[in-house]
């Protein structure tokens, strides 16, 4: 299973550095938004660490979407299934491996968008580091969720609609659990609690997509 | 004895909620703090029981029973389908119950109260189930990929239920499925909240069974519609 998700993981990660749409449109489209939140916001307000965490964590939502979409895009090129079947590929380890790339593709957004979000909108830096373990948190299960929906809606014609539909809601958790998290470090409060519930959420769809992807492969 | 009950489940539902709005209008009290307004004490949770834990569980086990080999039937992805349809009817009732017996305790129809909000992206996952199946054509595949989505999407439901426990917001704490809190609610208006949950999970299983029985009347025709495509395209291959 980990041999499979480490050759499904270079192999999508490789589509990736050779197209570098995340580069040069999925980068540039987030912070395009962090700069419009900004202007919703105005020039004379200064945003709470809290607004930002969850402006922040907003955007990388909507990256995340794009990621998921164009990760479920290449499974589903012609032939490709196909091929996967012939090969014979545990489809656990196909799940691993491709929300594994859909992390690594995420997380450096992410990164650079928290980076944005310290310059843009005034996030205090020392938290923006200490949120460090939530942002991974939330990336994986953005990743792993994400990967299932994927899986569920690829190939339909309205996939590009019903994704957001279907991911979106099911993110929440990992959106009050993220900001919360940030809230709760600049308020000086616990917050263990908050990175418990994103473990759970995490453990969750990793038992979820281990078991059901290859159902999802197989329809 | 099936045939039976199901004759008299739509008149039972009928009577018990007959039963239900007559007590909770004309017997039971107001309460002390809040009036009249504690009359929504027979709609709201009952509807949020159904919404939460009914629907919800109904789909869950339909949707395993669907992808269980040995229990693998048609019939047992309309129920999941029926019951998710139903489940949409009453997490929107729970929304709007909701609200207006939040306007006049808090002052507004909504706040982001997390019991609240969860329960309207609970309400959107619902939506979503329901799109998920009018964009896949083929039944096998849809009976699949939705069974699949049931059960991924059952794990926002402990998220719901806990929601004003992990948060703390306006919506009060749960009362009854709590252990160790008690029931807080006694006598008369204890008994009838008693029955608006037997008068909704009774409405709750008729919609169900009409449902499910339209589904299986739609798929009847799709079949017959087919056999006749294919009859009619085999006699024009045998006339050419």
């Amino acid at each position: 299973m980990i041999r499979v998700a480490r050759l499904v993981a270079v192999k999508d990660l490789r589509v990736e550095w050779r197209s570098r749409v995340i580069l040069w449109q999925v980068l540039p489209f987030g912070v395009m938004t962090l700069l419009l939140m900004g202007f919703a916001e105005g020039p004379e307000t200064t945003l709470s660490p809290s607004v930002a965490a969850g402006l922040f964590y907003v955007v990388v939502l909507f990256v995340s979407m794009l990621v998921i979409a164009r990760s479920a895009t290449i499974e589903s090129s012609p032939g490709t299934a196909n091929s996967i079947s012939m090969l014979g590929l545990d489809p656990a380890g196909v799940f691993l491996g491709k929300a594994t790339a859909v992390f690594l593709e995420v997380l450096l957004s992410a990164l650079i968008l928290l980076a944005g979000t310290t310059l843009l909108l005034h996030l205090p830096l020392a938290l923006a580091l200490h949120s460090l373990p939530s942002v991974v948190l939330v990336v994986m299960g953005l990743s792993l969720a994400g990967t299932l929906y994927g899986a569920l809606t690829s190939g339909l014609t309205g996939s590009p609609t019903l994704l957001p539909l279907l991911v979106l809601p099911t993110m929440a958790p990992l959106l009050i659990a993220g900001e919360r998290t940030i809230s709760a470090i600049a308020t000086h409060q616990t917050w263990s609690s908050w990175l418990g519930l994103l473990i759970v959420f995490d453990v969750g769809y990793t038992v979820a997509g281990i078991l059901l992807y290859g159902v999802v492969e197989d329809s | 004895m099936k045939k039976l009950a199901a004759q008299i489940l739509g008149p039972t539902a009928l009577v018990t909620t007959a039963l239900t709005v007559y007590l909770g209008i004309w017997v039971t009290p107001q309460d002390v703090v809040q009036g009249n307004l504690a009359r929504m004490l027979y709609i709201h949770p009952a509807a949020a029981w159904i919404a939460l834990y009914v629907g919800f569980g109904t789909a869950i086990i339909a949707s395993l029973m669907y992808l269980w080999p040995r229990t693998r039937s048609t019939a047992a992805d309309h129920v999941a389908a029926s019951a998710m349809e139903v489940t949409l009817v009453f997490t929107i009732l729970t929304l709007i119950t909701g609200s207006l017996w939040g306007r006049p305790a808090w002052g507004v129809w909504w706040v982001w109260d997390a019991r609240l909000t969860s329960t309207a992206v609970l309400a959107v996952l619902v939506a979503g189930y329901l799109a998920l199946r009018r964009a896949i054509d083929d039944p096998e595949l849809r009976a699949r990929r939705s069974a699949v989505l049931a059960l991924v999407a059952a794990i926002n439901v402990p998220v719901v239920h806990f929601a004003v426990v992990w948060w703390k917001t306006l919506h009060q704490g749960a009362t009854i499925l709590t252990p160790g809190s008690g029931i807080l609610v006694h006598g008369i208006m204890a008994w009838t909240m008693l029955l608006s949950f037997i008068a909704f999970t009774l409405v709750y299983a008729w919609m169900v069974r009409e449902r499910y029985r339209i589904a299986i009347r739609q798929q009847t025709r799709d079949d017959r519609e087919l056999a006749h495509a294919v009859s009619a395209r085999h006699s024009e291959g045998g006339a050419a």
